[in-house]
């Protein structure tokens, strides 16, 4: 019966092919250094996972950020697993995806053919940090407020465009109602798309071109 | 061991199975939880409410009232108005009838209306008798009763039983 449904499946969606073209694939001699890019992904998805979830009881006012979390914390069933895991998670995968790109950079991995994935992880690096960036703010505590004033004063200080990326970031001069509500949107929807779609396209390369292997006395 | 014949590569794909399989079920089971959590909340039947003082009720017509209560949904306060009519019959003080205004179907609120000897509900055309039964229109049963009581001062108190049947 599960075979009969499996092979129905399969001859539409080419479920055999599929797994040995994504996950069969040959790979070269590694170690545990090489697995750091899928942790990177695995943690991108629990964050994806966790945050859909938080959005649930969490509240992009300020007159109710902090008390709608301080709810999820303390009368949600689960809420403080939930929202512990995609706190913490968010600093793991800072880690991760950096120490990822440091194993990539030591084992000369970015190297022809594959430039392109690289520029893309890079990409990747940057909308990880913004994710960061957009997520501290919203618990709208006084660590965040400070924090989200800082670095938008920092993103203000550069010449000439400074006071515009200011008012931009935080839409209007002052940290306010629109602020929390514009990095809401980066967080949830802008960042998490342009994320996803470039994920889509490295992993695409790195099935493309298969795994670097590590370089020896003739490289 | 030599009886073993699992290779190398269905053991990694077993554990593999098992650890997503694992990970999957720490996450999923509590979220189960988290999305439920409000709707496995008690809802308090609620305090009695001093509705007026019985020599302020005139007898044998619709007296109507009104009382608020503020409870908290998650980090808000809701303050929800409810209301109902008086009727004395006779100046016994036992001799009352008090009638929510809240229509059995949809919720909406009806009015007495004089020239009909009925209440109406704006929203369906419902149809309450005197007694609260149901004469016409969609609504599955009569309206709500609330349990009252009188002190030695007069002061006609009431049980908001209404929050008892609100999600």
């Amino acid at each position: 019966m599960w075979q009969k449904l499996y092979t129905w499946l399969d001859e539409r969606l080419g479920l055999g092919d599929m797994y040995a073209n994504l996950l069969d694939r040959p790979e070269p001699k590694g170690n545990w250094w090489n697995t750091l890019g899928s942790a990177s992904l695995f943690l991108f998805i629990l964050q994806g996972a966790t945050g859909i979830f938080l959005t649930v009881y969490y509240t992009p006012s300020p007159d109710h950020a902090y008390d709608s979390i301080t709810y999820i914390m303390n009368d949600v069933a689960f809420g403080w697993l939930i929202r512990g895991i995609h706190h913490w998670g968010a600093s793991l995968m800072v880690l991760v995806v950096f120490i990822h790109m440091v194993r990539v950079f030591v084992t000369a991995s970015y190297k022809y053919p594959r430039e392109l994935t690289w520029l893309i992880g890079v990409g990747l690096l940057l909308l990880t940090l913004g994710m960061g960036f957009t997520g501290y703010l919203l618990p709208w505590h006084q660590m965040a407020y400070w924090a989200t004033t800082v670095g938008t004063q920092i993103a203000g200080s550069v010449p000439f465009l400074g006071e515009f990326i200011l008012k931009a970031l935080r839409g209007g001069p002052d940290l306010s109602a629109l602020t929390l509500q514009r990095f809401f949107s980066a967080h949830i929807w802008m960042l998490p798309a342009l994320l996803a779609g470039l994920i889509g396209v490295h992993l695409y390369l790195i099935i493309r071109h298969g795994e670097s292997h590590f370089p020896d006395e003739e490289d | 061991m030599s009886g073993s014949h699992l290779s190398r590569r269905d053991f990694m794909k077993a554990a593999t199975g098992a650890v997503g399989g694992v990970i999957t079920a720490a996450l999923g089971i509590p979220v189960i939880g988290f999305l439920i959590a409000p709707a496995l909340r008690e809802d308090k039947a609620g305090a009695p409410i001093a509705v007026g003082k019985l020599e302020d009720i005139p007898v044998g017509k619709f007296h109507p009232f009104s009382f608020t209560i503020t409870k908290v949904n998650g980090w808000e306060r809701t303050a929800s108005n409810y209301g109902g009519f008086i009727l004395r019959n006779s100046e016994a003080p036992d001799d009352i009838l008090i009638l929510s205004s809240r229509c059995t179907h949809l919720s909406c609120t009806v009015n007495w209306n004089e020239s009909a000897n009925a209440f109406l509900c704006p929203c369906h055309d419902a149809k309450f008798g005197p007694e609260g039964q149901v004469l016409d229109g969609p609504p599955p049963e009569p309206l709500g009763h609330f349990e009252y009581s009188v002190d030695d001062q007069g002061v006609l108190t009431i049980v908001p039983v209404e929050l008892k049947s609100e999600a």
